[in-house]
């Protein structure tokens, strides 16, 4: 019998190598499986592919309820390389199709390729009717290749440009800034598309599929249980009245400039135009990044720039306005205040000139003639108030806070594309210029009328006015007054703004513009039968001849429409801007023009 | 001598059914195609059929009588050996290694039961009274048993089969084989893997430094300072020539598994591949997985050879850590229970064959789980009783109930 007690001490060392690996394995499973988890992580990087459901955009109506933006639908030719069996037929055929030449197909193969060999790529965008019909009969023999359908948007009007705006694909900067959108997909770049851009693009609808290691798809993620369906998006009532914006851009064609109108019981722009301004069609479509490029590229024109919100004008004698609605809450002019004027105001050894007119002037009177030299002595009347300021820099500062009450100097910061501030200086501003207590009343006195540093865009105008129609508030200007239902009452902008002046104070004001309209320097605007309340203005222009400006509303006694109209380099205010004025009012009031001789003029009327 | 007291070990059967039933059952989760269990023409179908042959088998090697084993223990041996040598000629080639009998439209795989061959002789050979493994001529012997048949399967280009069989060289050890040889082996694993992160002439300094403290902790027995030279001298031979054994010997691919294992290469979409998504596969289970054939790495196809080598996957994910360590834990108490009962044998023969199946079980549980989760290079090796595949089942199942018939029948051997 073999002795088998001389070396059983061994099976002690055995075993415990053998237990070793056991709890070797053991430790390693519990970290893998218990304490890691980014195994799990590529396993659903492995398995699961989220497919989207694009819902549709919302629409976006006129405040009648007429369409202005709607969906179409359009196909991509989408391309998985490794699907394709690339023979010389199969490339010519497409070709001849697509209208490319094999270069360039070979071209956009290879970058397919190059992006993934799996996933779809897109090999021709937006593809027209006609050939997506083509197509669509030869997809069969097309192997690799299928059609995508997509949404575009579509215009039905060839005016608004700059207020719909235009959508585009998403670049990485949306991406990071808000995990929603993936490659590819569309996000509004500017105007309401971009403003209300939550609100229109709805909810992706997401499908998870389970995918094998080739890729193929294997049915859905546990039944569907984590899919979610696509909810559309939610229309927009805009407050635009199109007949009106389509209006307004013609009497606006051949020239430069802007008009502007508010719905001053509401703060609903009726429209915002620009000009000149281009087709929102051309944004859209196989041809989008040529024709941007041309209009990005027209340096004279500038129909991407939009004057409404973004040029900044002195804005002249329409300033008068506020100063003469200052002074008065400042306590230093009342209704019955006169000044004399012979022919300008003298100050220093230096004369700020006035045209010929009656004097002494009271203030309807100085509204209703655009006295200058009245209101150098209200401004400095304002700054020189001893006896609520102890110097002029604290007195400006009161001032400057009026003037920003009534909306300049500051964006509105509602659903507007891209405002500007305009611009009214800070006491600052003098002092860093002229030095501290080395400025007083007649260093400045040029903003009394509206000139010198001061700077206000067309829609900052057009409030003012709707200001003064309102006697003391307004709603910020804003372009969408309904969301998702035509009559909701979701409006953003519903708060109402008091600027801080006493409504007794804009009675004068308001006399003197009537007054304006109806024997005054506003008689260009006036509409027969129409109550019609405005200010000319005339903003020098260190470049050429002066902007003409007006700014007006109608009726007096119920305010429905608040102009302010900018016609560039076309000289004093009433020549063009006044009977532009007055055409857009009887087009909104009268919804029909009876001056047709006027308006062929005005149509017909190039000014560059 | 007085009659056998038949004395089963129902545990061991019963750990016999349960691998299997969970092999059958992950088999069946990773396979997708098919309609119901008895769809013949699916891995899951077919296992089934080889479940049956098991069980047929296993009732045919507990019935016959334990003195067979020993009686024929060369016989055996020789039968399978001429049938490793008949695979070169009559052999079927899958995945580069030419290891199959093609019989209509199943494969044997002899390898496999040459390892039971193996076991028999080995255990027959040892446990002759005149044999002593300190002496070389015996120890000779014993490692050309070993090595015959795995040579042969080398050839054979099948590195996963040959493996098992180093194994054994623990059923020597236990056996009086000298530490010595024990302690060189495992010596030259450690200065190999060393190799793979450093540089010979790195290798050879901390060498030299070992042998400068020998040599001044047995400075008063300067006698034994030649054997220390010695050693020294294989060792440094050893560290020159493994690089170009390495080279040479191993393949291109082989190479690369290694190296993938200690991090030297990282290419997930090529060679390292199998690796993470084996690692995807059994990490993302979690504590208690994905459930039954809900695993994704592993029912769509992310895992290779899911249902054979990579079997541990489909566990791992779909049963999670709870899974795992369940089936870890089978399998520590099927190889220890075989240790346990085999210290107890009277009888040499047994003691020395549960000495050896334990250690092929426990090369291949070492090897295959130790793949999966990224300890052990990619070797393809079935793990004993839940892979798919006829060969190795029945191999294992023969080396198992021979174990419980001779265990059963010769516990009082006196």
């Amino acid at each position: 019998m073999k002795d088998s007690s001389r070396y059983q001490y061994r099976k002690w060392i055995i075993l415990s190598l053998v237990l070793c690996v056991f709890i070797v394995y053991f430790i390693r499973l519990l970290f893998l499986q218990v304490f890691d988890d980014q195994w799990e992580i590529r396993a659903k990087g492995n398995a699961l592919r989220y497919v989207c459901d694009y819902p549709p955009r919302g629409l976006i109506y006129d405040r009648n309820g007429e369409l202005l933006v709607t969906n179409t639908i359009s196909y991509d030719l989408m391309v998985v390389p490794r699907k394709v069996k690339l023979s010389d037929t199969l490339m010519s055929e497409l070709c001849s199709i697509l209208e490319i030449s094999s270069e360039e197909f070979t071209r956009r193969f290879e970058k397919a390729k190059a992006y993934s060999p799996f996933v779809a790529s897109i090999f021709d965008r937006q593809i027209s009717d006609e050939t997506h019909g083509y197509i669509e009969e030869r997809l069969h023999r097309l192997q690799g290749f299928y059609l995508q359908p997509r949404t575009l948007r579509k215009y039905l009007t060839a005016s608004a440009a700059h207020s719909l705006g235009y959508i585009g694909e998403v670049n990485y900067n949306d991406m990071e800034k808000d995990a929603y959108y993936a490659m590819g997909d569309y996000i509004g770049k500017i105007g309401i598309e971009k403003s209300y851009e939550k609100e229109l693009r709805g909810i992706k609808g997401c499908q998870i599929l389970l995918v094998d290691n080739l890729n193929r798809e294997k049915g859905s993620f546990q039944n569907g249980l984590y899919d979610t369906a696509a909810v559309a998006g939610k229309s927009l009532w805009s407050s635009i009245d199109k007949g009106l914006q389509e209006y307004g851009e013609k009497l606006m064609q051949g020239k430069r400039g802007s008009i502007v109108a508010i719905e001053p019981s509401t703060g609903e722009i009726l429209c915002l135009i620009t000009s000149p301004s281009y087709n929102p069609s051309l944004l859209v479509g196989r041809e989008r990044g040529k024709n941007y490029e041309k209009l990005h590229k027209d340096s004279l024109n500038k129909p991407l720039f939009n004057r409404a919100l973004m040029a900044q004008y002195p804005p002249g004698s329409t300033f008068k306005l506020v100063n003469a609605l200052i002074g008065q809450e400042e306590g230093v002019i009342n209704k019955n205040t006169t000044y004399s004027c012979h022919m300008g105001f003298a100050y220093g050894n230096r004369v700020l000139g006035c045209h010929a007119h009656a004097s002494p002037v009271d203030l309807v009177f100085s509204i209703q003639t655009s006295c200058n030299t009245y209101y150098c002595r209200v401004l400095k009347a304002i700054l020189e108030n001893k006896k609520k300021y102890k110097n002029t820099k604290e007195a400006y500062d009161a001032w400057y806070k009026k003037v920003k009450n009534l909306g300049f100097g500051h964006k509105f910061n509602s659903d507007l594309p891209y405002e500007l501030k305009g611009f009214i200086p800070e006491s600052g501003y003098y002092d860093h210029y002229y030095g501290k207590n080395r400025w007083k009343a007649t260093t400045i006195i040029s903003i009394a009328i509206g000139q010198g540093e001061i700077a206000a865009t067309p829609i900052q105008l057009a409030n003012l006015v709707a200001i003064i129609a309102n006697k003391g508030y307004y709603f910020p200007p804003h372009l969408v007054k309904a969301i998702g239902h035509a009559d909701s009452l979701h409006c953003l902008y519903k708060t109402k703004h008091n600027v801080g002046i006493q409504e007794a104070y804009f009675l004068p004001v308001i006399e003197g513009m009537e007054k304006a309209a109806t024997s005054g320097t506003v008689r260009s605007a006036a509409v027969p039968g129409i109550r019609i309340a405005g200010k000319t203005g005339t903003a020098q222009n260190p470049h050429g001849k002066d902007h003409s400006i007006l700014v007006c509303y109608a009726p007096v006694d119920n305010p429905k429409i608040a102009v302010s109209v900018i016609v560039e380099n076309a000289g004093f205010g009433a020549t063009w801007a006044g009977p532009i004025a007055g055409l857009m009012i009887e087009k909104y009031l009268n919804d029909s023009i009876a001056r047709v001789e006027l308006e062929k003029r005005i149509m017909d009327a190039v000014i560059y | 001598m007085k009659k056998a007291k038949s004395n089963i070990d129902w545990t061991l059967i019963l750990l016999f059914f349960i691998l299997v039933g969970i092999g059958w059952i992950n088999i069946y989760s990773t396979t997708t195609e098919g309609n119901g269990i008895f769809s013949f023409d699916t891995n899951y179908g077919k296992q089934l059929i080889w479940i049956g042959s098991a069980v047929l088998v296993l009732i045919f090697t507990m019935v016959i009588n334990y003195r067979f084993y020993p009686a024929f223990s060369a016989p055996i041996y020789i039968l399978f050996t001429i049938m490793l040598v008949l695979v070169f000629f009559i052999g079927e080639t899958t995945k580069g290694a030419t290891s199959w009998f093609g019989i209509g439209n199943i494969g044997i795989q002899p390898a496999e039961f040459a390892k039971y061959a193996t076991c028999l002789l080995l255990a027959r050979y040892i446990a002759d009274n005149d044999c002593d493994l300190t002496k070389n001529k015996h120890l000779f012997v014993a490692v050309l048993i070993i090595l015959l048949p795995m040579s042969f399967i080398l050839l054979q280009n099948d590195m996963g089969s040959a493996l098992p069989f180093l194994f054994l060289i623990f059923a020597l050890y236990r056996e009086g084989l000298k530490s010595w040889i024990l302690i060189s082996g495992f010596s030259a694993i450690i200065l190999f893997i060393s190799l793979v992160f450093l540089k010979e002439w790195i290798v050879v300094i901390i060498l030299s430094a070992i042998l400068a403290f020998f040599l001044w902790t047995l400075r008063k027995q300067k006698r034994i300072y030649v054997g220390v030279f010695l050693i020294y001298a294989v060792a440094i031979v050893y560290v020159f020539s493994i690089g170009t054994v390495y080279k040479r010997v191993l393949k291109d691919y082989q190479r690369a598994r290694i190296e993938v294992l200690f991090g030297k290469i990282d290419d997930p979409k090529g060679i390292d591949y199998n690796v993470i998504q084996s690692k995807i596969a059994i990490g993302s289970g979690g504590l208690t997985g994905k459930g039954f054939r809900n695993g994704t790495q592993t029912t769509l196809n992310f895992v290779p050879e899911q249902s054979t080598d990579f079997i541990f996957c489909t566990i791992g994910e779909e049963w999670g850590f709870l899974g795992s360590v369940f089936v870890i834990l089978l399998y520590a108490l099927l190889i220890i229970r075989i240790f346990m009962r085999s210290e107890h044998q009277r009888e040499p023969f047994v003691r020395i064959y549960g000495y050896c199946i334990a250690c092929i079980f426990f090369a291949h549980f070492a090897i295959n789980i130790g793949m999966t989760i990224g300890l052990m290079p990619v070797i393809g090796i079935p793990l004993p009783f839940i892979s798919y595949g006829g060969s190795s089942l029945l191999a294992y199942t023969l080396m198992l109930f021979t174990f419980i018939n001779l265990d059963a029948k010769t516990n009082h051997w006196t």
